[in-house]
């Protein structure tokens, strides 16, 4: 094993998170470096260039690893989970293949055990996190309309993404209903911004943007922390943290691209891989002294997993709609967010109102969905749909359960050998709850938009997994992994910024929250740097 | 075995599934998903689903008693629905194949009046839509909870 030269700040990750944190402590000039298992990614390579575009979201695009299969990716054993995993591990990570929606948490989600009497607390609150929303909106660039009654006040930089005849279509069925819509706040940029041109309405954002209008910290973050001094090493994959004899974090064992093994030592560890890969290495560094896995003496590492359950609830409309020629990301709703105890549930949901699909993506999912028949009259009902289609999907809470948990798998490694995560979970009844409300909510409104042949799937085909809680933050170490400003409980040099920390999931996407959270983190080590061991 | 190409019978077998699956239309002006152009494009494509797509084939090769090609259309069109609904992994996978290769062929997109190119560079347009319809909405109170207030009393 070869040795490497000491730094000061070693992060794990190149993510959303890693991303965010290396940029802020960039300012600090200690030394920095960031192992990412993946590669960076190349715009030319993304799938909109070639014909074959949609094909290739069910290919090495796919959101979800087992199926991606690339070579810098793991094996997730998600068998036990009517929900998969969603990931991306490239210069990155997550960000380059999401939808780019970008809504915060609420307040209230912080507050749930004190509003609404489940799950717990955050031991911060949304004021706490509200200028580092702010920041990480200029820095990933946001566009969005100021305005909305449905969240607190915000300014995005840039103006919102045109309603289109979809979002038309939407917003009158909304309005006959009188309930709640708004143009959704997204990180595609809509102006030209910070280096990035706009969007030019690709109509397939999720697997990567061909043109550099979606937001993805390859993208923003990355240029300038490395500008700054950070070094950023690719193919390195981390198999375990160790800690020395005072029970610190020394640095990390990883192995790079040809296999071979290397130690890189550090006086602080940051954790940036995401609810998932942040509690597999944290399991996979067992040792004499940690023995259930570093930072675990509360036994919650793996633990209290949210993945974010989202119906999807489809139908057709008579009149021709944008079909797949922008951008998916469209309108949302807040109309059902907070607490309403009448309807049977605590916490809420956002209603997500999408764009239609390209050529074969339509024919893909309506097939699945036993709408779209093989044979003579495939013709005609094919047409029937094509840029016809609407669609709304329901963004659950999803509450904390300790049973709802990240494992290693006993069987199935990784190409280096390293054991694989394996997930353990089920939606909870308050959930399930929710979930019916919601899928009745979007049918009124696909209804009154004028859409026939309804067609729900709880877990959709593509759905995500957002990956939230395993290692959650909190003031007291029985019931937390880390502290409220990122330090693990049990090692005081080790740090972790990713959705891990999520105490609670809000029902809302969560990247714009995780880079918030560890932007926040960052700016607290900074205060701190002095005594930031005590 | 389960790795190796397609062999030439299995590739006209699967020509002639999804010829059922997707016929050509001469009113429409379509190819079928048996024209030789798309199934070269099909069999290419097909990459790590091909054991699923082998599975398929022999799956509706054995409902159809090894004559799939002889039976008539009517027939083979329920036994290809039919299958399709029961089928599982093989039979979305071959669905998968079959119409991710079909509709990217021109004389298709263009029937369906879709340029046929990439999305990138040349994008497309969209337009801005109704903003006025957004006046309703502005005047609604605040939806948010905030705790400040709540938690306060």
């Amino acid at each position: 094993m070869s040795g490497n030269e000491r730094v000061d700040v070693l992060i794990i990750g190149s993510g959303a998170s890693g991303a965010a944190v290396a940029w802020s402590l960039a300012e600090t000039k200690m030394r920095i470096l960031c192992l990412e298992q993946g590669d960076w990614m190349k715009s030319t390579d993304f799938p909109t260039n070639g014909r074959d575009w949609e094909a290739r979201r069910y290919t090495d695009f796919d959101i979800f690893p087992n199926r991606r299969g690339r070579d810098t990716d793991y094996p997730v054993n998600d068998d036990n989970s009517p929900m998969k995993v969603a990931n991306f591990n490239g210069v990155g990570g997550g960000t380059v293949i999401y939808t780019a929606h970008w809504p915060r948490m609420h307040p209230s989600d912080f507050k749930v055990k004190s509003l609404d009497g489940v799950a717990d607390d955050w031991p911060i609150d949304y004021w706490a996190l509200e200028r580092f929303y702010d920041e990480n909106d200029r820095m990933m660039g946001v566009s969005g309309l100021a305005g909305d009654p449905g969240v607190p006040p915000h300014k995005p930089p840039m103006p919102p993404i045109p309603l289109g005849k979809t979002g038309t279509h939407y917003a009158r069925a909304m309005n006959k209903l009188g309930w709640h819509w708004w143009p959704s706040d997204t990180t595609i940029a809509t102006t030209p911004y910070e280096g990035r041109a706009q969007c030019i309405n690709l109509g397939h954002c999720t697997p990567g943007c061909a043109q550099g209008a979606k937001a993805s910290t390859d993208i923003t973050y990355w240029p300038l922390a490395i500008r700054a001094g950070v070094e950023l090493r690719t193919r390195c994959r981390v198999r375990e943290i160790t800690t020395d004899e005072h029970g610190m974090a020394a640095g990390a064992i990883y192995y790079d691209a040809d296999g071979k093994e290397h130690f890189q030592p550090a006086e602080v560890v940051i954790v940036a891989c995401n609810g998932v890969g942040t509690p597999r290495l944290l399991l996979n560094s067992a040792s004499a002294r940690f023995p259930n896995g570093l930072a675990n003496s509360s036994g919650l590492v793996g633990r209290n997993l949210m993945l974010h359950p989202w119906p999807m609830i489809s139908g057709y409309v008579e009149e021709t709609l944008d079909g797949g020629r922008a951008p998916i990301t469209n309108l949302w709703s807040k109309e059902f967010y907070e607490t309403d105890r009448s309807r049977g549930f605590v916490r809420g949901y956002t209603l997500q109102f999408n764009r239609g699909m390209g050529p074969a993506n339509q024919a893909i999912t309506s097939a699945a969905a036993g709408q779209l028949p093989w044979g003579r009259d495939h013709h005609r009902v094919y047409r029937e749909m094509f840029e016809h289609r609407v669609g709304i999907g329901v963004a659950c809470d999803d509450l904390p359960e300790e049973h709802n948990r990240v494992t290693l798998d006993p069987v199935r490694k990784d190409s280096n050998g390293i054991p694989a995560p394996r997930i353990d979970y089920a939606i909870s009844e308050n959930t399930r709850r929710m979930m019916e409300h919601g899928i009745a909510r979007a049918e009124e409104i696909l209804t009154a938009a004028g859409a026939k042949q309804l067609f729900c799937s709880r877990t959709a085909l593509n759905a995500p997994g957002h990956l939230l809680g395993t290692a959650r933050m909190g003031t007291d170490p029985e019931r937390s992994v880390v502290n409220e400003w990122g330090r693990c409980h049990d090692v005081k040099n080790l740090f972790i910024v990713d959705g891990s920390v999520f105490v609670t999931g809000g029902g809302v996407n969560p990247t714009s929250t995780i880079q918030a959270v560890a932007l926040y983190i960052a700016d607290q080590m900074k205060q701190r740097l002095a005594n930031l061991f005590d | 075995m389960a790795d190796a190409p397609l062999s030439t019978a299995e590739t006209r077998d699967l020509g002639d599934v999804a010829g059922t699956m997707i016929p050509a239309d001469a009113a429409l002006g379509v190819p079928g998903a048996d024209d030789p152009a798309i199934l070269d494009d099909i069999v290419k494509s097909i990459g790590r689903d091909l054991p699923l797509v082998r599975e398929a084939l022999a799956a509706i090769a054995q409902k159809a008693g090894g004559a799939f090609a002889a039976m008539d259309r009517g027939k083979r069109e329920i036994l290809i629905n039919d299958y399709y609904k029961a089928g599982g992994a093989a039979a979305l996978a071959l669905g998968r194949v079959i119409l991710g290769a079909y509709y990217r062929d021109d004389r298709v997109l263009l029937s369906l009046k879709h340029e046929a190119r990439a999305p990138f560079p040349k994008g497309y347009t969209l337009e801005q839509g109704d903003w006025s319809l957004l006046d309703a909405v502005r005047k609604q109170p605040p939806l948010w909870r905030d705790d400040r207030k709540e938690l306060a009393t």
